[in-house]
């Protein structure tokens, strides 16, 4: 398959689109008709050819766009990407795990030849070519996890493995759904967490934080989290809410289904061989209403879990806002019809 | 989850009761590079049992060429290293899990104190290399009974840091006096026996060190017992724990679904619920609080045992 590569912008005039088959293989995040949180953690990567689950990191027609992004908000924000001292070693994990994944796996764009320490990496759709010597950062312009993650859609945190707990010490956040590294840098898990309705009273986080610190090297895993964004932009961060905050007042009835994005995460979870690190790539997946109700499944899901959510949950994910009018444009793309499990589209 | 099968590409004698043996994959790929004080758990079908146990890896963490472990041989434990001593030859395979690290170092340390007592040298072997690699400073106390028992003394490097202590010659080890007047943001390691592991966090204590920068690894093996039996909820059906086994080794046998991987009572994958206890159980794990000790409603099976009347487990 050749990837073409879409001209096309996350902020501004917004040209951001998805062809018809980055619809269809939208990482869709309901396998029934209603919403609550869970661990919904499988291994990773596995799932069927062609969807973003088939590969450690999915390379897709935004790639060349997104990175332009990132160059963009880093540009404008060089506190969005982090590593105190202690994290070099996973950032060299980091470069290790992308570069090989992504040679191996997209030979046609990308390649990686290793002499020992002697490392030459090609990137054909950025058009980088680089000779470096593996975990000596001097070689690089860059330290190795902002080197490597300029090079790979998504946002990533690496965090240390100490006291039982996992700490947020090192990340590149250029799309994330409106947290802030700044300010999270050096927190445990507990910490970060802090802000989630609900959560930490059922237990989700104890049994998450035990199930990471369990991860090894032998099996890596991922979940999908999502949220609901006005706009195709990226950067939603705190840091900028002045910018992109204000655009939840231009949703009207007439735009709902063109202006709004169902913002899905694919999360996964890797441990990391020199460092002990646990790497978490957060990658974002966008979609319009209007998109998602070309696969009729769903639209008629999508509509049932929106409305049916609790309250607290619309709050958290900051669409509260225009619920009503959202539930109400999918309500005409649900005709009661029965859905089918899981969250592929029908044929 | 199946393990790869390494070759048994060297078997060296290091001291009367120390051997080390060194894993190649059989075709010659490299394996995964691991962090310093990573174990693996070797496989072994000895007869109709399946042992499992983990040992330390003492080879070079950025070299995938092959894993090496050095097993002491305990002749009164349940049979691995027996085995391992005995019954295993250069050439043979045997499943080996990828490598897992609960005692890893803290990168953000200054300085790197490490504290072994015999045997419990292992860890440190591939902490060394990884500090050396890393240009971060350090220094190693080795604690021994004999000369002859270091095992380990081959296997370090020649070094100003490294510091013997004998306690048959004598030179028994100063645990205060190392500790005491290290600069601010070192951290200390013990691996050895559980006495020795206590005295280094006492002295620490004392000494008024952070509690974050004290960290040890019991290498403890699953202690021999009275044999007991135990009842899996789900079926009804009671497995017997033989004096020599584990109770996880036990209900492996018996093909129930268990996960585990350290098999020493510190990485918390094994933990089953008790749905009955009458009678006492025996922790013997690093895992699970006091508290969660006291109610008899969990226990780690890689580790404690049991001695009363009835045990059943949600299994």
């Amino acid at each position: 398959m050749t990837l073409q590569f879409n001209d096309e912008t996350f902020r501004g005039d917004y040209t951001y689109s998805n062809s018809s088959a980055a619809v269809r293989r939208f990482p869709f995040p309901f396998d029934r008709d209603s919403y609550m949180y869970s661990v919904n953690i499988e291994p990773h990567p596995g799932g069927p050819e062609g969807s973003p689950f088939e590969h450690a990191f999915d390379v897709d027609e935004h790639y060349v766009a997104e990175m332009r992004d990132r160059a963009i908000t880093l540009a404008g924000d060089p506190l969005r990407c982090q590593s105190l001292p202690h994290m070099e070693l996973a950032g060299w994990d980091l470069l290790e795990l992308i570069m090989v994944s992504k040679a191996r796996d997209y030979p046609a764009l990308f390649s990686l030849a290793r002499d020992g320490d002697r490392w030459h990496w090609t990137n054909r759709p950025l058009g980088i070519e680089q000779r470096f010597t593996f975990l000596d950062a001097s070689t690089l312009p860059c330290g190795p996890m902002e080197y490597i993650t300029r090079q790979a859609q998504g946002d990533f945190a690496l965090l240390d493995a100490r006291e039982g707990n996992l700490w947020m010490d090192a990340g590149m956040i250029t799309s994330q759904a409106d947290w802030s590294l700044d300010f999270d840098v050096g927190m445990n898990f507990f910490e970060w967490h802090a802000p989630v309705p609900k959560a930490r009273g059922m237990g989700v986080f104890d049994k998450a934080l035990k199930f990471l610190n369990a991860v090894t090297q032998e099996q890596s895993y991922r979940r999908l989290n999502w949220t609901m964004t006005v706009n195709p932009r990226l950067d939603t961060s705190p840091e900028n809410y002045h910018k992109w905050g204000p655009e939840k007042r231009t949703v009207t009835p007439d735009n709902v289904g063109t202006k709004q994005f169902l913002r899905v995460e694919l999360q996964s979870f890797w441990r990391l061989p020199r460092s002990n690190a646990l790497a978490f790539p957060i990658r974002c997946y966008l979609a319009s209403l209007a998109d998602l109700c070309t696969q009729p499944k769903w639209g008629r899901r999508l509509h049932r879990v929106l409305r049916d959510l609790d309250p607290d949950l619309a709050e958290y994910k900051g669409f509260a806002l225009n619920r009503a009018m959202i539930v109400d444009y999918l309500a005409r793309h649900d005709d009661g019809a029965p859905t089918s499990p899981g969250i592929f589209p029908d044929r | 989850m199946t393990r790869p099968l390494l070759k048994v590409a060297a078997i060296e004698t290091l001291s009367p009761l120390v051997k080390r043996f060194r894993f190649e994959d059989p075709e010659g790929a490299p394996l995964p590079v691991f962090s310093g004080g990573a174990h693996v758990t070797v496989e072994m079908a000895d007869g109709d049992v399946l042992r499992r146990n983990s040992y330390s890896l003492i080879s070079d963490p950025n070299d995938g060429s092959g894993y090496e472990i050095a097993v002491r041989r305990e002749d009164r434990g349940r049979g691995g290293s027996r085995y391992l001593h005995e019954a295993v030859a250069e050439g043979d395979l045997l499943a080996v899990s990828p490598p897992a690290n609960l005692f890893a170092l803290d990168l953000r340390a200054r300085r790197h104190v490490l504290i072994a007592g015999g045997i419990g040298i292992t860890p440190f072997l591939s902490q060394l290399r990884q500090l050396d690699r890393a240009g971060q400073p350090w220094e190693l106390h080795y604690a021994v009974r004999s000369r002859a028992e270091a095992a380990g003394l081959a296997l370090l490097p020649e070094s100003a840091h490294v510091h013997l202590h004998v306690s048959e010659e004598g030179s028994r080890m100063d645990i205060g006096a190392i500790l005491d007047g290290q600069p601010l943001g070192t951290h200390v390691y013990a691996c050895g026996p559980e006495g020795l592991i206590a005295a280094v966090a006492d002295q620490a204590a004392r000494l008024g060190w952070p509690a974050a920068a004290v960290h040890s690894e019991a290498f403890a093996a699953p202690p021999p017992g009275e044999a007991f039996e135990v009842v899996l909820a789900a079926s009804g059906r009671s497995v017997a724990v033989g004096p020599r086994q584990s109770l996880l080794e036990a209900l492996e046998a018996a093909g129930a679904e268990i996960d585990s991987s350290c098999r020493g009572g510190a990485c918390g994958r094994c933990e089953t619920a008790v749905t009955a206890c009458e009678g006492r159980i025996l922790h013997h794990d690093h895992w699970l609080s006091e508290a969660e000790r006291a109610a008899q409603t969990r226990i780690m099976p890689c580790m404690s045992r049991f001695k009363g009347a009835r045990l059943e487990l949600d299994l």
